[in-house]
């Protein structure tokens, strides 16, 4: 039988992705149901703003797979460029990793180890501090189904949610109805503490205008008043802009409580005091549990950025800052760090993975960078691909690979991915990378 | 030609499943499994490693301890004082770097395990949430085969079963849970204490029979019904359970009755060192050894087993599900703390510790540990562990061994400790010493039979060829922490000390049939409460690297 002639394009049908993972923040929602059509993401329902534009600005760049020294090469050739640039480098460092998956970050880090490189992730430029301040007196934490479940009060410090996690107040922290708050944001008091009225601080019950660069004498006030130690007034308004009565009303609140939390940004950690702000406001949490359950818990920003804190941490013992020059890791923030091992001119070549540093680091350390042979992985093109010895254009986590993140909790949730995409993935082109490291090696 | 055969010759062996106690034989591998000898006598192996005069056992088999997960893994980035100070891993041609300390990383651990003679190992607590971060640490976790316990003690569909008298759908929702984390058997922590810790200050339960708030549930019932739920799945292993009231003094009572509320049920009590203690509630004075008391009531009952949980003097880590007994550590030893409550699940604490011989209680405790093995009377159903690192390290095992074998090395360590160990503990009268046919046993064979590992632990046909080979020495510390040589699924991964080649091992699972009409049920509890999907949480098969389904259904 004769088929009729087609007389126009077969339109293909959508597809829907249901409970896909966005990785834009450390959020990481896994509820976001993908429309596909013709190889194009159409919708992404639940998505935030921030969320929509992560789905719907990553259609697969057309660019060469690799380029080297900006002219386009096979990925073997620039597998093979990579390998000899970071065995033939007396101090190789290995940076990024916050976006992509673990899968991916073991074998970044693997690589760290064989070329006896050192191993920094964007940790050390944001939470770095709160790490820090957690390896000297520890954290009381929880699961983000805990804060939707139990959390009764709920304070934000130095941070902007409701601009940088725009769904944690709905799905975890202020709006859920849960077990122990059935009537969700009524059976909850929300408390925001920063230097500036944020969109976050519309969102508050209570609101805490403190002075810039105060934190460390407001939480000090804090921790003073829920032990009942006598403080003077007038320093504190001084100190901290603030009525000591508005902060003892605060801490009786706080005691009132039954499951306190507190959410903390990045105004804390990387403002004056950084690891002793964060110190100070993890202690803080542990004090307030003679008194009632209070947690504490870090906002992290990159979708994977917890996945790179623990991938780097169960392979070498540390979480970030790890130097395997001498065959066996060691810990120094400050020294070890990548800010720092390029703007003192230490570091002669770089494995960069999924991170931008051409475009967000300081004028020396970018400076080192643009003078040394480096290698980005990354799906875009950035300031940082563009200086590149190496670059290598990667499909993108959770858009176009599967694999494993973590969320800012800690918990892991595997990717599923909507469209495929013509370049190779971070892991395969890490893997490559690694493969031909240890035979150089050898 | 090759004949795929690989043979270790004339060693004295130790196969006590099969009642070999110290005999010179042949042991034939192929496949990487110990297989009869090839009955055509022409047949020659490829590679024979000469083992006479040295003692040859089964690969050791840890059925307790804390090596992977988010416990795990928070502990080793909480530490970094005491790794700086630790034994250096460094990289080699075939192996990874690492860091040492009382958490090792995952590459050191798989290595130092390995170097011990073990060759599996059980994490004893995962909360399954975390199941994928287990299974990714386990994949770097190289010379084991290994499995997990799930946490369920306080899980919340499991006590709204309970409440509701439910045994079918707890026994179903067990199922599915172990088949959706692909770990290995239920695990119960502080029965419905960690739940009330995590709704009031302090809050814990102190007794069996207290009223878990909210679900209105007792901890003797959770025990009761998760133990008769996994009879009648017929897991390989029972329910694995750290008792309530861990390390308070006084707690013997509670033990001993927990062990009666198993009935007929098959029961594990972990780490059971700290759980024999007499004197008053918070009363350090009146503090004292009830071993007796319960190994009585052990030795006498078939169906139960016990881990010791060893506690050797020096610095380390505790690390626990048991979220309030976290806190009562770092508040006791005025440490850094973690805690992290794990949505419906589980909670956690985490508290750096050091065991000093000069204090009484700790030194209570190191006796009160020996005595678990001293008096315990069928060395099949008492296991060495330290539950690693809470007791100790793992590393700490062939000085075990020897305080166990050498009456006189532990005479002379007892007149080290707390002099009041004496009076209040039976330690000093105690002469036994273990054979090595009886260590062979509370080290690998026995953990393999209440595994119900049907492959490990012997060295007959059809056992994976896991393999320890010792130089017998006189000083059991320096015999033991020291193998000629071991081997891994017929490959040697350790020859001298030295890491050859490092296999990845396989993780060991349970897929429990269960009904599958329960899953909408536990589709709309779960959508209700946890924070991820329901179709995001099962770890699916394809997830796991090398992998063996243990089977149920054990008689």
């Amino acid at each position: 039988m004769a088929t009729p002639p087609i007389t126009k394009p077969i339109e293909s049908p959508a597809t829907v992705i249901t409970d896909a993972t966005c990785t834009f923040c450390g959020c990481v929602c896994d509820d976001i149901d993908i429309t596909v059509k013709d190889n194009h993401i159409t919708d992404a329902k639940r998505a935030c703003v921030l969320g929509k534009s992560w789905f719907y600005g990553h259609a697969a760049d057309d660019r060469p797979d690799c380029l080297i020294e900006g002219q386009p090469a096979s990925v073997a050739e620039g597998v093979e460029r990579a390998a000899r640039i970071l065995t033939e480098a007396r101090y190789p460092i290995v940076y990024g990793l916050s976006d992509t998956t673990s899968e991916a970050q073991r074998v970044a880090v693997a690589i760290g180890d064989a070329i006896a490189g050192t191993v920094d992730t964007t940790t050390s430029v944001c939470h770095g501090p709160s790490g820090m301040a957690f390896q000297g007196v520890g954290e009381v934490t929880c699961t983000l189904g805990e804060v939707a479940n139990r959390g009764d009060l709920i304070i934000f410090w130095g941070g902007n949610p409701a601009e940088s996690h725009p769904r944690h107040f709905s799905k975890y922290s202020l709006m859920p109805k849960g077990m122990f708050v059935p009537n969700g944001r009524k059976d909850r008091t929300a408390v925001g503490v920063d230097v500036r009225k944020t969109k976050t601080a519309k969102a508050m019950d209570l609101f805490f205008q403190i002075k810039p660069r105060s934190d460390f004498e407001a939480l000090w006030t804090l921790r003073a008043l829920a032990k009942s130690v006598e403080v003077d007034p007038e320093q504190v308004k001084r100190d901290t802009g603030i009525e000591l009565s508005r902060w003892q009303d605060l801490m009786d609140r706080m005691k009132a409580a039954k499951f306190g939390v507190i959410l903390f940004g990045m105004g804390l950690t990387m403002t004056r005091g950084k690891h002793l702000n964060s110190e100070a406001l993890l202690s803080l949490a542990r004090d307030m549990n003679a008194f009632t359950r209070f947690v504490v818990k870090p906002m992290r920003g990159h979708g994977n950025v917890t996945g790179a804190d623990n991938v780097v941490t169960w392979q070498t013992g540390y979480p970030f800052g790890v130097n395997m020059s001498r065959g066996y890791p060691r810990f120094n923030p400050g020294e070890y760090t990548t800010s720092d091992t390029l703007a003192r001119g230490e570091a002669d070549a770089a494995l960069l993975v999924a991170c931008d540093p051409m475009a967000n680091f300081s004028q020396p350390a970018r400076e080192r960078l643009q003078s040394i042979p480096y290698i980005a992985l990354d799906p875009k093109e950035t300031p940082t691909t563009r200086s590149a010895a190496v670059a290598f254009t990667t499909a993108t986590y959770g858009i176009n690979t599967p694999g494993t993140v973590y969320r800012m909790d800690d918990v892991p949730i595997y990717l599923r991915p909507a469209l495929s995409s013509t370049h190779p993935t971070d892991l395969e082109v890490l893997s490559a990378i690694h493969r031909r490291v240890t035979e150089l090696k050898k | 030609m090759s004949s795929g055969y690989f043979k270790i010759a004339g060693g004295t062996v130790y196969d006590p499943i099969h009642g070999v106690d110290g005999e010179v034989r042949d042991i034939w591998i192929r496949d990487g499994q110990i297989v009869e000898k090839p009955s055509d006598s022409n047949i020659r192996p490829d590679k024979t490693l000469d083992a006479s005069g040295l003692v040859v056992m089964p690969g050791g088999v840890d059925m307790h301890c804390h090596i992977a997960g988010p416990k795990v893994n928070t502990a080793r980035k909480m530490r970094p004082e005491q790794k700086r100070k630790a034994e250096k891993v460094v990289r080699t041609s075939n192996t990874r770097s690492g860091t040492m300390g009382s958490v090792p990383s995952t590459f050191a651990t798989g290595y130092k395990y390995a170097g011990l003679g073990y060759t599996t190992a059980f994490d004893a607590a995962i909360p399954p949430l975390a199941a994928r971060h287990v299974h990714e640490e386990f994949e770097d976790t190289p010379c084991l085969d290994k499995g997990f316990f799930v946490l369920m003690g306080n899980n919340h569909f499991v006590m709204e079963s309970i409440h509701r008298k439910e045994p079918e759908k707890l026994r179903s929702f067990i199922a599915w849970l172990l088949g959706a984390a692909k770990g290995f058997t239920p695990k119960v922590v502080n029965p419905g204490g960690v739940e009330i810790w995590k709704q009031l200050p302090s809050g814990n339960v102190h007794g069996l029979d207290e009223n878990v708030a909210h679900f209105d549930v007792t901890p003797r019932q959770i025990i009761e019904q998760i133990a008769r739920a996994v009879d009648a799945l017929k897991l390989p292993h029972s329910v694995h359970l750290h008792a309530n009231n861990l390390g308070m003094p006084g707690n013997w009572i509670t033990t001993l009755e927990t062990m009666k509320t198993f009935g007929d049920s098959r029961g594990h009590l972990a780490h059971i060192q700290f759980h024999s203690y007499g004197g008053g509630e918070g009363d350090e004075n009146t503090f004292n050894s009830k071993v007796v008391e319960l190994v009585e009531y052990v030795n006498a009952h078939h169906n139960l087993t016990v881990d010791v949980g060893q506690v050797l003097f020096g610095e380390t880590t505790t690390m626990t599900a048991d979220g309030p007994l976290g806190y009562y550590l770092s508040n006791a030893f005025k440490s850094k703390w973690f805690s992290s409550d794990t949505e419906m699940e589980s909670g956690c604490g985490i508290a750096p510790i050091e065991y000093r011989n000069t204090s009484l209680v700790h030194s209570l405790q190191w006796a009160i540990g020996l005595e678990w093995y001293l008096l315990a009377k069928d060395p099949w159903r008492v296991v060495m562990s330290t539950d690693h690192p809470n007791g100790g390290s793992f590393l700490a095992y062939p000085q075990i061994i020897q305080l166990l074998m050498d009456r006189t090395y532990r005479q002379d360590m007892l007149k080290q400790v707390h002099p009041a160990v004496l009076e209040r503990s039976t330690l000093a009268d105690l002469t036994r010493e273990y054979s090595l046919y009886e260590i062979c046993i509370i080290t690998r064979s026995g953990p393999a039979k209440i595994l119900g590992l049907t492959r490990k632990g012997h060295l007959g046909p059809g056992a994976d060829a896991d393999i320890t080979i010792y130089t017998p020495n006189d000083d059991k510390t320096k015999m033991f922490e020291l193998p000629r040589a071991v081997i891994k699924s017929g490959v040697v991964i350790v020859e001298h000390g030295e890491v050859r080649e490092p296999l990845t091992g396989k993780l060991l699972y349970v897929a429990p049939e269960y009904d599958t009409s329960i899953e909408s049920d536990i589709a709309e509890w779960f959508e209700k409460y946890y924070s991820i999907r329901f179709r995001n949480y099962p770890v699916p098969l394809d997830y796991l690297h090398d992998r063996e389904e243990v089977a149920c259904a054990r008689l």
